[in-house]
């Protein structure tokens, strides 16, 4: 991207909304911002209408925060409360429909590699569990199997929680939910084994209650499908509103079911993505030393 | 590979000194895209598509395209066509029947996302029972979905379309799919004379910033939008821009009537237009059609043909005014529903005149007697 894209033209600086001008003066374009940085910076997301105290909001936040390359990132999203909430993302993103979103994003990877030979462009797909174990592992797994260079994003509200509670391949086993109304009956899908099995070169679970950690797996996930291969990163953040907790305990409960060890933080990296992530670590440290 | 040289859609299509070929529909599917310029293409194998798909992988692997891949279903290629336009490349695939319906929900987001994605429609019936016959019951399906619709009636007008259809799809004022619908086996698997431009010459490339919504590229503002209608729910605006954006899909086919006349010349094609009785039919029908108004012709009876090249948009005025003289116009159809039979009803002013028959289905071939039949009928 042409940084002087977001440049106002001249005499309507007036009438561009506050949130743009500040997009533009202060934005995180080109300059190389982490999680750390946040509160320093016109972040990525404007307010959206997401429940009170919804894990899975402040995970996006956190992701947007991450993304290594954000002036040449597209997102794709799929159907499910983290798409009303895309509108407000200042990337371009794509909402296609529900559970394509990992077969949209494969299309739009390889035109801008045909596009844009010379340059960076990252795709990530940031969809919740209902459209990437439910509807869409087809299209998901499949993009593995292709060794897309895409990063797939999973937003593990354990529930589909935007057409109004009920049960997904990620809710828990036993949990009573409309749809299964005498308890879910199978496990939560392991996805990071299939991820790994079908193809994934990272694979990574994190939750928004480890924000540093997961600003670090997001990175890691979006480099290494720049080169080496597609990754897949699971972010747990279980959603108050269906499980019906006070929206203040969202993190206190994901730290809880941490320590019963129900979720784990997980990585996996192929030892390509190893020797990758490592190069550019050198490269890294070089580059501050100089 | 052959070099290529860009040249103007109009030389092309108009100029271009043309070989004449011996090909199957599918080699002609092949011709076109071989000319098309076309960056990607993204196939899914289901009869009687399947040949043409697996020959434009081998003029890619010629490298005549940049990109080819088998995708896992038609819903899954029809979505990685969509990404691919939103990313600003000319893409190409093609279905049929079954493939069709799987892939459905994609069609209106094609449309509703403004892409020019290109996609031929190689009919086949619907299940069940199994079945691969030749039928037209998809196309009913389709006419609502904002795409436009072309009818192929031979293996040259598939050529034809094809390239055509790129250029009516990708102009800024329309910038819509468009489906490009010949019948199964009877185009697909036949072989007959086509006239192809040479093979060295190829449209211009697309430009993804003719677009009138942005590309997903990073490349342009505004950054901070929706690229798709609203979804907060209970909203007044919500309501009002997605009721006036598909409003402007309607719109953006009325705008591609002046560029589908200029390219395909005319919406319909007539033969004796001002006969009593008109034999009005798209794609194979309108063979049998010519066919039967031939031997109509020979016994003395005023009969004509009306050949429908563009069913999305649908040539409205000019049907009217066709069936404002005409005494009956008989409606012959490759599909139980007798959708073009309905079409037609929708837009004339007398709709006594419309005599929806003879209808063939489920693979059955059109025997032009039967369509003799009836303009006798008119007669008797
Ligand atoms: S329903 Fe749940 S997941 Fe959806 S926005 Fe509300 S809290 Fe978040």
């Amino acid at each position: 991207m042409s940084k002087g894209l977001f440049k106002i033209s001249p005499g309507f600086e007036d009438v561009m909304p506050a949130e743009y001008k500040e997009l533009v003066t202060n934005g995180p374009y080109g300059r190389d911002l982490g999680i750390s940085d946040l509160g320093t910076f016109k972040e990525l997301i404007e307010e959206h209408p997401l429940c009170a105290g919804c894990a899975e909001a402040l995970a996006l936040r956190l992701i947007l925060a991450s993304l290594p390359n954000p002036e040449d990132t597209v997102i794709v999203g799929s159907t499910g409360c983290s798409s009303l909430l895309f509108p407000q993302v200042a990337v371009q993103n794509i909402h296609s429909l529900f559970g394509n979103q990992n077969a949209v994003a494969t299309g739009l990877k390889r035109a801008l590699r045909l596009r844009f030979p010379d340059k960076v462009k990252d795709v990530a797909v940031i969809a919740g569990d209902g459209a990437t174990v439910d509807i869409g592992l087809d299209m998901v797994m499949q993009s593995w199997f292709r060794r897309e260079l895409i990063t797939t994003i999973m937003l593990d509200n354990e529930v589909y929680a935007n057409t109004g509670g009920q049960e997904s391949g990620m809710s828990p086993q036993g949990a009573v939910l409309n749809m299964a109304p005498l308890g879910k009956k199978f496990p939560k899908v392991n996805l990071p084994e299939i991820a790994r099995e079908a193809g994934c070169a990272y694979v990574a679970t994190i939750s928004p209650a480890l924000p540093r950690r997961l600003g670090k797996v997001v990175r890691r996930a979006i480099l290494v499908a720049r080169e080496i291969g597609p990754s897949y990163v699971q972010i747990f953040c279980p959603c108050p509103t269906n499980f019906k907790w006070p929206s203040a305990q969202v993190l206190q409960k994901i730290r809880d079911r941490q320590k019963e060890g129900i979720f784990k933080v997980r990585e996996y990296v192929s030892p390509e993505a190893e020797a990758y992530l490592a190069r550019l670590e050198v490269v890294k440290q070089h580059d501050e030393e100089q | 590979m052959t070099t290529q040289q860009v040249v103007a859609p109009e030389y092309l299509f108009f100029e271009a000194e043309r070989e004449r070929r011996f090909m199957t529909g599918s080699e002609a599917v092949r011709e076109a895209i071989k000319r098309a310029n076309v960056d990607m293409a993204i196939s899914y194998p289901i009869t009687p598509q399947s040949e043409s798909m697996h020959l434009v992988g081998d003029i890619y692997a010629q490298g005549y395209l940049k990109e080819y891949f088998r995708g896992e279903s038609e819903f899954a290629v029809m979505a990685a066509v969509a990404g691919a336009a939103m990313g600003g490349v000319r893409v190409f695939t093609a279905t049929a029947g079954p493939g069709t319906l799987r892939a459905f929900e994609m069609f209106p987001t094609w449309a509703g996302a403004r892409l020019p994605v290109v996609c031929a429609f190689l009919t086949r019936g619907i299940n069940s029972p199994l079945t691969i016959q030749p039928d037209t019951i998809e196309m009913a399906f389709l006419l609502d979905t904002g795409i436009l619709m072309f009818h192929a009636e031979n293996a040259q007008d598939l050529y034809d379309m094809i390239l055509k259809a790129f250029v009516v799809a990708e102009q800024t004022d329309v910038h819509i799919p468009v489906g490009v619908f010949a019948d199964g086996f009877f185009v697909t698997h036949t072989r007959e004379e086509v006239a192809v431009a040479p093979a060295d010459l190829k449209l211009p490339p697309y430009n993804p910033y003719s677009a009138p919504v942005p590309v997903m590229d990073m490349e342009n503002v505004p950054v901070r939008q929706m690229r798709d209608p609203f979804v907060m729910k209970s909203n007044f605006i919500s309501y009002a821009a997605h009721a006036s954006w598909q409003q402007e899909i309607l719109a953006a086919q009325e705008r591609a009537r002046k560029h589908v006349r200029r390219y395909l010349g005319g919406l319909l094609d007539t033969e004796h237009p001002e006969a009593a009785v008109l034999v009005v039919a798209a794609g194979t029908a309108v063979s049998q059609g010519r066919e039967a108004v031939a031997a109509a012709r020979r016994e003395g009876l005023d009969v004509g043909l009306v050949k429908l090249k563009s069913l999305r948009p649908f040539p409205r005025e000019e049907l009217r005014a066709l069936a404002r003289q005409a005494r009956a116009l008989i409606v012959p159809e490759f599909n139980r529903v007798g959708w073009l039979a309905r079409e037609i009803k929708s837009v004339v002013e007398d709709t006594t005149k419309v005599i929806d028959a003879p209808r063939v289905f489920g693979g059955m071939t059109m025997p032009p007697d039967l369509i003799l039949d009836q303009i006798r009928r008119c007669y008797a």
